[in-house]
């Protein structure tokens, strides 16, 4: 039964185009980040009439340049697109109908959250890789590698971050009977952790420290947050337990 | 087969339930009949799992409804009034890699049932169409073909030809006859035409509440009595009053210039009525005998409640 939803959600992102687009904007994430990093102060030294010596001040670009810009970009276009494409699972099922016609038969209501979940877990994991790989490649090009087993560290850490916003919009989803409600949750909770991430002291706790952590074992080789990672994984654990029991209970 | 006892189920300060009582023999097809907002929708609701009751207890095959180890959903096959599907699939998809798999049907045997269904409801030739492009009557077949895939002994059908065109509904009502005996099935519908045509017990519910149960030719013989319709010129004057005393006569009704005279004694009525009529010298456009509607049987069931 887990199987045939899973199927289902995958086709359904593939057939719909999402994953698609999905994947090309993280694809040219990958591509675009080493190069922003590599011809962005060329592009600045070229401005009209800039004051003199300045141009010399700007230092060449390296490696960490290319990182650093693949870690924003990521990070940005990864949480936006990540509620985008969630936000609407639950919601729109339960608004058009769909929900009641599966829910009529023998299917648990939990493993149709879980399978959205998973597909969207999976599909961002998916992102990452080509992501990462496009990064790897074109950085290698243009500066020197990237520390391979470090950058996949930190796409895991990057994995983990994004896993929250999704399960918090996945959670928005399913406690929203329509899907507008829906994107209102979902973006609330992306201001919520945006504005807990900000406070001093609580950062230390939030999601957004895993990026931290991940540049500091590609550029440094050491570093941690774990406390973070301990944190998000909760979060994750808690919006599903929420989402799920929340479904079970629900009148369609 | 099927059993609901003492259903309640209050929306805010609506009683959409009231006490519903009711109970369907195997291989009977039960015509669920009602007014919108009589409470069958969220009956059939309650019966799928989709809601659940504030009170009462319903068991489908002596398995209790929302009891823990007891899913009745693998015995049951359900449309909807409204079937709503995923757009960006195929008829075919949905019952052959969707909805068969879900009832344990993988393969071949999926793939043969799809098509076999999607023969039956008449959509073989669009089984590779999109079902975003299907019109309400094509969904309503494949509401049908999808509650049938695990060949269920217990069919929930909410207004299931409501969409459906003339040929379409009898096709439908046709799919409904052949399963007697072998499927129990409770269809809900406002269509008194349908109950004729396919039902073998017929329960009315108004206000949340089950006012008659009983056979369908019972029910049609007791309730479904003919009346006159006259329409007046002037009006009915003093008429109005003698006609309200005759014994022969259970109801009056009159909104402008007609009057609906409903009798217990057709011949008796015929002449007396006409013969008052020229009596009274009213000028009457039109006198005609003819079947109540539903809607009639149902403010008369009511208003004997009331």
């Amino acid at each position: 039964m887990f199987r045939t939803l899973l199927a289902k959600e995958f086709r359904e992102q593939w057939r719909t185009w999402k994953m698609i687009v999905f994947l090309a904007v993280f694809l040219i994430t990958g591509m675009i980040s080493p190069v922003l990093a590599k011809y962005t102060p060329e592009l600045l030294k070229m401005v009209p009439n800039l004051p003199a010596g300045l141009a010399d001040l700007i230092p060449a670009p390296t490696m960490a340049d290319s990182v650093a810009q693949y870690l924003k970009n990521t990070e940005q276009f990864g949480i936006l697109l990540v509620i985008l494409l969630t936000m609407g699972a639950m919601a729109q099922e339960k608004e058009r109908g769909t929900a009641a016609m599966l829910l009529t038969k023998p299917v648990s209501r939990s493993a149709m959250v879980l399978a959205k979940w998973l597909t969207g877990m999976t599909v961002a994991l998916a992102g990452l890789l080509v992501d990462g790989l496009a990064c790897l490649a074109y950085t290698a090009v243009l500066f020197d590698p990237i520390p391979f087993g470090a950058f996949w560290t930190l796409n895991l850490l990057l994995l983990v971050t994004l896993g929250v916003y999704l399960t918090v919009a996945l959670m928005a989803s399913t406690l929203a009977r329509s899907q507008s409600i829906a994107a209102a949750g979902a973006f609330g909770g992306l201001v919520a952790l945006l504005i807990l991430g900000s406070i001093p002291r609580v950062s230390d706790f939030m999601p957004g420290q895993l990026a931290a952590w991940g540049s500091s074992l590609v550029l440094k080789g050491d570093g941690s947050a774990w406390p973070a990672l301990g944190v998000s994984a909760g979060m994750i654990a808690l919006a599903l337990a929420v989402a799920c029991l929340r479904f079970e209970r629900e009148e369609i | 087969m099927i059993r609901i006892e003492n259903f309640v189920k209050t929306y805010g300060s609506v009683r959409a339930l009231d006490g519903l009582n009711l109970e369907v023999e195997p291989g009977v097809v039960y015509g669920f009949l009602g007014p919108n907002g009589a409470g069958k929708t969220t009956s059939m609701r309650i019966l799928s799992g989709l809601a659940r009751p504030d009170s009462g207890r319903a068991w489908i095959l002596d398995k209790e409804i929302g009891q823990p180890g007891s899913d009745v959903r693998a015995l049951i096959g359900v449309l909807p009034e409204e079937p709503a599907f995923y757009g960006w699939m195929t008829p075919r998809e949905y019952l052959r890699d969707f909805v068969a798999p879900l009832y344990n049907l993988h393969g071949q045997v999926a793939a043969r049932r799809a098509d076999e269904l999607l023969k039956i409801v008449g959509l073989k030739d669009d089984a590779n169409r999109r079902i975003g492009g299907f019109s309400r009557g094509m969904r309503q077949r494949m509401g049908l073909a999808q509650a049938l895939v695990h060949r269920p002994p217990v069919l929930l059908l909410d207004e299931p030809v409501s969409a459906l065109d003339p040929a379409g509904r009898k096709e439908a009502l046709d799919l409904i006859e052949t399963l007697r005996g072998q499927t129990t099935i409770l269809l809900s519908t406002h269509i008194l035409a349908d109950v004729e045509r396919v039902c073998d017990v017929v329960g009315i519910i108004a206000r949340g509440r089950l006012i008659v149960q009983s056979r369908r030719d019972e029910l049609l013989a007791r309730y479904v009595t003919p009346l006159f319709e006259i329409e007046s010129e002037d009006g009915f004057g003093n008429w109005l009053e003698w006609v309200e005393r005759q014994s022969f006569v259970t109801n009056v009704t009159v909104s402008n210039h007609l009057a609906r005279v409903l009798v217990k004694d057709v011949h008796t009525a015929q002449s007396a009525l006409l013969e008052s009529l020229a009596k009274e010298a009213l000028s009457v456009r039109r006198f005609e005998m003819v079947h109540p509607s539903l809607e009639d049987v149902f403010l008369r069931l009511t208003g004997k409640e009331a």
